[in-house]
């Protein structure tokens, strides 16, 4: 795995099968504070198990599997890591 | 491990304030970590469900002996972290800071030990004894994974006991080990994660200015942690207790300190990640997972929503074909029994006392408790949904739709137990995080055709439209589901201006079902049920009777059928005379009543001469109209209580109660005019 090119998105944007890193949570205090509890923090890697581009997705974070609606997701930006 | 109460039968032991007179062991931990299934082996029945003072989330409390010494178990709702993110979060700090327990068992996985581990960061800021409890360790293996529970007690420097819940193993040894911690009163001083300097040097600072303030039961270093999180209950409290020029500087140390809450949060999974590296064997990367494998079924756009037809298709089939006719029997072989039994006995008392007793009493009650087998199975097959892990998969599959009323998935599950009864639907809406989102699920959910309301339909349909029964009764559900979502997205817009919750869910692995937890959750069901007939709807079916009997002892000319003629001017909007307008008034204490009072009043007879009665005496355009009033009219008795007991609130009860009243005569007397023309 190379950390070498990689782009910026919203992990709503990342397709099924990718893994990310994340980069910031911009949700209100409430919302970033039980994502970061659930694992979400800053460097954290993620694997996007199902997002089908509408509808709710799932990803898998710190051994959970956690699923987000899309308007969450959104408000999460991750690191694309190209394998 | 005796039941507590042949060793000491103490009431008080299950009392709230019970003075430490047994010790108090408190159980922790995150949602789907097996607490639950924990605490039922501990105490099976000898446990007690209620709420907590003032909430509405759910309080189980319990005792069991062991090696001669008998403890009292507190059920802490299950918390990802003690952030007070929700009332559940709020509960368990403030139990454990408050009611001091003797010690803390915090229950982790081993196949999820770093998101579990979070739990144990948090708690080890708490003064109280810790033991950690290592559970699924045999899941663990199963993956692949091999957990290192002396390495884990040594980083921790907490007791870890590793058990399986599912299979009883280690749970003893965990009781003596939290028995060994209270009997030593000396407690390991657990290792705590690193705080970034700069975050530490603020705790400092604010800790320093609000030491003098902080109440009794808080560490002061815990309050100013917390008020660095940005945590809004630790927050509003010292903002009360602090002079205001005092909120202003620590008000300021915050504001400079804005990340601090993803700053500690961070910090915490660091600490934990350096202890997993150390005592966890990593399974290889990607295997995929049984769970993983099921889901691209289970939670597919198209299949999953397939998958989830096909499973509530098998639980309307359980309930009604083995349901049904046990309900059916307990009406024939018990309650008409008990009728006819009573009738005899009481052959030479006072007639109203008799027609109390056999039309009240056993027509009101034992009408509900034949509910009891379609409720149990329903329970039941509710319970192995969610105990395997299914029901998030089903409100995943539903999230889109439910977002056309501004609700999301979790939403949905109240509502599917609403075909079998709106009580327990009302209650299941205790799942949704939001209030907002949680109140307008508790308005629409009547609005869920339960079993008492199909069996009115059922026993008219045939009636009014023969072989047509079939479809008109399909067409009843689907339109009352169609003004469901209507509802629900009105409500939305008028009521809630649009708001909208987070759907933030953790997906639980799939796991076999536990019959222990399914049996236990059945039962405390059907006692609670059970009270509720025993007590308001008693109370309210001898009120009715009272109505229906006086003053001449008989139904034509008693008051209930005064008031009926008295509003039939609005029951001819909609079609129906002051005989249909009294059923529906009688069908307030439970919903399957309207048809044994149109049998009183129509004609009398069996009720299989009913039905052809009614269809000779009423227009199809009649019956239409009250079998849709039928379905929207006010929730029965039982219904209305519990949405008290849940909003908390008379007004919530009084706009459902006006709502429904409102919709259904509007909704009638739509259906009765257009009917009427065809």
């Amino acid at each position: 795995m190379q950390n070498t090119p990689s782009t910026q998105s919203s992990l709503a944007e990342v397709p099924s099968g990718e893994v990310a890193t994340i980069v910031s949570l911009f949700g209100g205090n409430g919302f970033n504070r039980r994502l970061t509890s659930l694992g979400f923090t800053p460097g954290a890697e993620l694997r996007i198990v199902q997002n089908y581009g509408h509808g709710p997705m799932i990803v898998s974070i710190r051994d959970s599997q956690i699923a987000l609606g899309r308007g969450e997701a959104a408000k999460i930006i991750v690191q694309r890591v190209k394998e | 491990m005796n039941a507590c109460h042949s060793a000491n039968p103490s009431e008080t032991s299950y009392s709230l304030s019970a003075s430490h007179k047994f010790p108090v062991i408190a159980l922790a931990g995150q949602p789907n970590m097996g607490k639950s299934t924990i605490f039922n082996l501990l105490t099976g029945l000898n446990q007690h469900v209620g709420n907590w003072p003032g909430k509405t989330v759910e309080r189980r409390e319990g005792c069991f002996t062991l090696d001669g010494t008998t403890y009292n178990l507190i059920d802490l709702p299950g918390t990802y972290s003690l952030t007070a993110n929700s009332p559940e979060e709020e509960i368990a700090r403030e139990y454990v800071l408050r009611e001091k327990p003797d010690v803390v068992i915090v229950v982790i996985s081993a196949a999820n030990l770093e998101r579990s581990l979070y739990l144990v960061s948090e708690i080890v800021h708490l003064p109280v004894p810790v033991v950690v409890a290592l559970n699924m360790v045999d899941v663990a293996e199963h993956e692949g994974m091999k957990v290192d529970a002396a390495g884990l007690s040594a980083a921790l420097n907490l007791p870890v006991v590793p058990v399986i819940a599912t299979k009883a193993i280690g749970v003893r040894e965990l009781i003596r080990t939290a028995a060994q911690v209270i009997q030593d009163g000396a407690p390991l001083v657990p290792n705590k994660p690193d705080i970034r300097q700069d975050v530490a040097q603020a705790i400092q600072a604010v800790e320093a200015l609000i030491r003098p303030y902080v109440p009794a039961d808080y560490p002061a270093d815990w309050v100013a942690l917390k008020l660095l999180e940005g945590d809004t209950a630790i927050s509003r409290m010292m903002k009360e207790l602090l002079p205001p020029e005092t909120w202003e500087t620590v008000h300021l140390i915050l504001r400079q300190n804005d990340d601090a809450m993803v700053v500690l949060a961070s910090g915490r999974y660091n600490w934990i990640n350096s202890i997993v590296r150390s005592v966890v064997e990593r399974p290889k990367i990607g295997q995929i997972s049984l769970t993983e494998r099921l889901d691209r079924y289970a939670t597919h756009p198209l299949w999953g929503v397939f998958v989830l037809l096909g499973v509530l298709g098998l639980v309307f089939f359980f309930t009604y074909t083995i349901g049904a006719p046990l309900q059916a029997w307990l009406n024939t072989a018990v309650v008409n029994r008990l009728a006819d039994t009573a009738g005899i006995l009481l052959a030479s008392s006072p007639a109203w006392l008799r027609s109390l007793v056999v039309d009240g009493v056993i027509g009101g009650v034992g009408m509900v408790i034949t509910f009891l087998p379609i409720l149990v199975i329903f329970f039941a097959s509710f319970g192995f949904l969610e105990d395997i892990g299914y029901m998030a998969r089903a409100a995943y599959v539903m999230d889109n739709i439910m977002h056309l009323m501004g609700l999301h998935g979790k939403s949905f599950l109240p509502l599917f137990l609403g075909f079998g009864c709106n009580v327990p639907a009302i209650m299941g809406t205790r799942v949704i995080d939001s209030r907002s989102a949680r109140i307008l699920t508790i308005l629409i959910a009547p609005l869920i055709p339960c079993t008492a309301r199909m069996a009115v339909i059922a026993f008219l349909a045939p009636a009014f439209f023969g072989n047509r029964a079939f479809w008109v009764s399909w067409g009843m559900i689907l339109f009352a589901v169609l003004v469901l979502v209507i509802v629900g997205m009105l409500l939305n817009r008028l009521v809630f201006k649009g708001e909208r919750s987070a759907f933030i869910m953790e997906m639980p692995l799939y796991h076999i079902p536990n019959l222990r937890t399914i049996g236990l959750l059945v039962w405390q069901h059907t006692i609670a049920f059970l009270k509720k007939a025993g007590t308001i709807i008693l109370i309210v079916s001898a009120v009715i009777w009272a109505l229906s009997y006086f003053p001449q002892g008989e139904l034509n000319s008693s008051y209930l059928a005064l008031i009926g003629k008295w509003i039939a001017p609005v029951g001819s909007w909609m079609g129906l005379d002051w005989r249909l307008t009294v059923a529906l008034l009688s069908s307030f204490p439970a919903k399957e009543n309207a048809i044994a009072t149109l049998g009183v009043l129509v004609g009398s007879g069996a009720e299989a001469g009913l039905a052809n009665l009614l269809a000779a005496t009423y227009s199809t355009a009649t019956a239409l109209s009250f079998m849709v009033v039928t379905l929207f009219f006010i929730p029965c008795l039982a219904t209305v209580a519990v949405i008290r007991q849940e909003t908390a609130s008379w007004k919530w009860t009084a706009l459902s109660v006006g709502m429904f009243l409102v919709m259904s005569i509007g909704v009638g007397t739509v259906v009765y005019q257009i009917a009427a023309r065809l």
